[in-house]
């Protein structure tokens, strides 16, 4: 019916679309996809020393891939980077799913718990990340005197500085800062779900527990989707917590090294290195492919076949 | 302790001790929520000798001092940083929402040749983060001389918001009723009034729109640090991340700053926080 009352003002031209259309579609191409399109092209080209762009083809991706330095530096960032997505696909977003599950059995103190577990992830990570700088600072001590007044103190580590904790301390302060965004998601999906088909699998005879796992969670699963291919995308695309912890070489011994942090380098140069413009736009083109890639999983192997109920 | 067994026989009491499980859970997890930003606000008004001999404690009238607030409001422009990020936020923000309505105005209104196609060629933005365009973006923005501009940030929050915000708001001028903009059409109105007309009944989304486009931008440090890294036009993280960096030592400047760069965010969100979970738990459950 609705298409029947728009089909009676089509007529040949209507100007009125194109004013409506041209800023958003104007400022969207020629701020967001045609410098995309410009980085995937630089990426085939590289700078002589008289600064002239010239061709280059696949040269700067064999370089990526072969050249022993570059290699190793780019495998390390991608490596990390996996590692660091996966500790919030596991931490961040259980412990999201635990909290959410929660707080929509309801009770009366239900929004302020809410609120407050999503203070962290309104604030900049720059904050966060020199909070958490000061907290875990062996020099002032609060994190070894909370966990010696609960006798863990001996467990206490300067973490942030040793390569085999750094990345796994930077992976969870981000997950506390951003584990309000999978516990609001699955909140708003738990929450949709009907009372009487709670209460049917109850008079069943099902417990907590099972019905948890047999009929909610199943029928949230769109939004588990949603939340994975967020945290997919916000963890291959990160860059300012390891900035602002670790600093632009991400130590020590590039042991926190990510894509972002990695590309931030190669684009702008450090301490000696100059910056390379060239391999800067291939490092990023790898980002865009790895996160098309994740996208493109989601779309095709999991939106298809994750049934989404009607509730 | 006997009572908690015994009343384990007992149903009802049970069940109240069940019903406790979650809070102890919860208010367990807002703790762990709130303590690095509790210790960070308190110390921030204790001396030097407070911070480090009593970190746990409130300031008392001994370890009371606000020499950090003074060092900082001596040394850092924060009162720059604080405007220059309110313009950028203010101005894309705006803009996102005007251009983004329009667009969706004319996605979700008229049937015309390639509307798919160009809601299609808008919604990649949504999953392909723009900062993949930093090299194409930095070229852009010093052939337009725009770089160290304030201007060109708004540009590229712009361009940023705006895929987002269309898929959102196409969806909600959807459902607008029909019935309404024919009745206007009858009496002669123009298509630009009738979304003049459509505007005030989307505002929730826009409310909700504003607020998640609003605290990315506000939080950026990326594009403030490539785009636009002077003095002049630093907003306030790079502001504060590049204060921090040079007072790193000084704890109690660092604090302060840390707890100034907080309280203008806090605010807005304790003030709009129940508004914004509701349009998120809204925009889910539809």
């Amino acid at each position: 019916m609705q298409g029947t009352a728009r089909l009676s003002h089509r007529r040949p031209f209507r100007t009125h679309i194109l004013v409506f259309l041209a800023p958003a579609v104007i400022v969207y191409t020629l701020f967001m996809v045609i410098p995309l399109l410009d980085s995937l092209r630089l990426s085939f080209f590289t700078t002589t020393q008289n600064n002239q762009e010239v061709f280059n083809g696949a040269q700067n991706y064999v370089t990526l891939f072969t050249d022993p330095l570059w290699a190793s530096a780019f495998q390390n960032a991608l490596g990390n980077n996996v590692k660091f997505f996966l500790i919030h696909m596991v931490v961040q977003n259980s412990i999201g799913l635990l909290l959410a599950s929660l707080l929509a059995t309801g009770g009366r103190l239900r929004n302020v718990y809410r609120t407050l577990i999503f203070l962290p992830t309104v604030l900049s990570v720059v904050i966060i990340g020199f909070i958490w700088r000061l907290i875990l600072n062996p020099l002032w001590g609060v994190t070894e005197g909370a966990l010696k007044a609960i006798g863990l103190g001996q467990l206490y580590r300067p973490w942030l500085g040793l390569e085999g904790s750094a990345l796994t301390t930077l992976g969870l302060i981000s997950v506390w800062q951003f584990v309000g965004i999978p516990l609001m998601l699955f909140y708003a999906a738990l929450i949709a779900i009907p009372d009487e088909l709670i209460e049917a699998a109850r008079v069943d005879g099902a417990s907590g527990w099972s019905i948890f796992w047999r009929v909610k969670f199943p029928l949230i699963l769109p939004t588990v989707g949603i939340v994975g291919i967020l945290t997919f995308v916000g963890n291959f695309n990160a860059f300012d917590l390891i900035y602002t912890v670790q600093g632009a070489l991400a130590g020590p011994n590039f042991a926190s090294d990510i894509m972002g942090t990695f590309f931030y380098r190669t684009f702008f140069g450090f301490q000696l290195q100059l910056g390379n413009p060239t391999m800067g736009a291939t490092v990023a083109t790898m980002m865009f492919f790895v996160i098309l890639v994740g996208v493109l999983i989601y779309m095709f192997l999991w939106q298809r076949r994750v049934t989404t109920y009607e509730l | 302790m006997t009572t908690l067994t015994q009343s384990a026989h007992n149903p009802s009491v049970r069940n109240r001790f069940r019903g406790l499980g979650p809070h102890i859970i919860l208010v367990a997890y807002t703790l762990i929520a709130l303590f690095p930003i509790m210790m960070i606000v308190m110390n921030s008004f204790k001396s030097r000798a407070g911070i480090f001999g009593a970190p746990y404690l409130p300031p008392n009238t001994e370890t009371f001092s606000t020499i950090g607030y003074d060092t900082v409001f001596a040394r850092a422009s924060f009162g720059t940083y604080f405007l220059n990020s309110f313009i950028v936020t203010v101005a894309s923000l705006l803009l996102i929402l005007f251009i983004g309505a329009m667009a969706s105005f004319a996605l979700s209104e008229y049937q015309f040749k390639g509307n798919t196609l160009i809601a299609l060629y808008l919604s990649i933005g949504i999953m392909i983060p723009i900062r993949l365009g930093t090299v194409g973006i930095l070229r852009l923005m010093a052939s337009l001389d725009l770089v160290n501009s304030l201007l060109g940030l708004i540009l590229v929050y712009i361009a940023q918001g705006l895929p987002l915000t269309i898929f959102i708001l196409t969806a909600f001028m959807r459902q607008v009723p029909t019935e309404l903009k024919d009745a206007a059409r009858i009496d002669g109105a123009s298509e630009y009034r009738i979304f003049q007309l459509v505007l005030p009944l989307v505002r929730p989304a826009l409310g909700a729109i504003g607020v998640f486009t609003m605290i990315p931008i506000w939080n950026d440090l990326w594009f403030p640090l490539i785009l636009a890294p002077s003095d002049k036009t630093a907003t306030i993280t790079l502001g504060v991340q590049q204060f921090l960096g040079q007072f790193v030592s000084d704890w109690n400047a660092v604090l302060s700053s840390l707890t100034l760069a907080m309280v203008p965010i806090l605010i807005l969100y304790l003030l709009f926080s129940r508004q914004m979970v509701r349009s998120i738990t809204a925009g889910a459950i539809k």
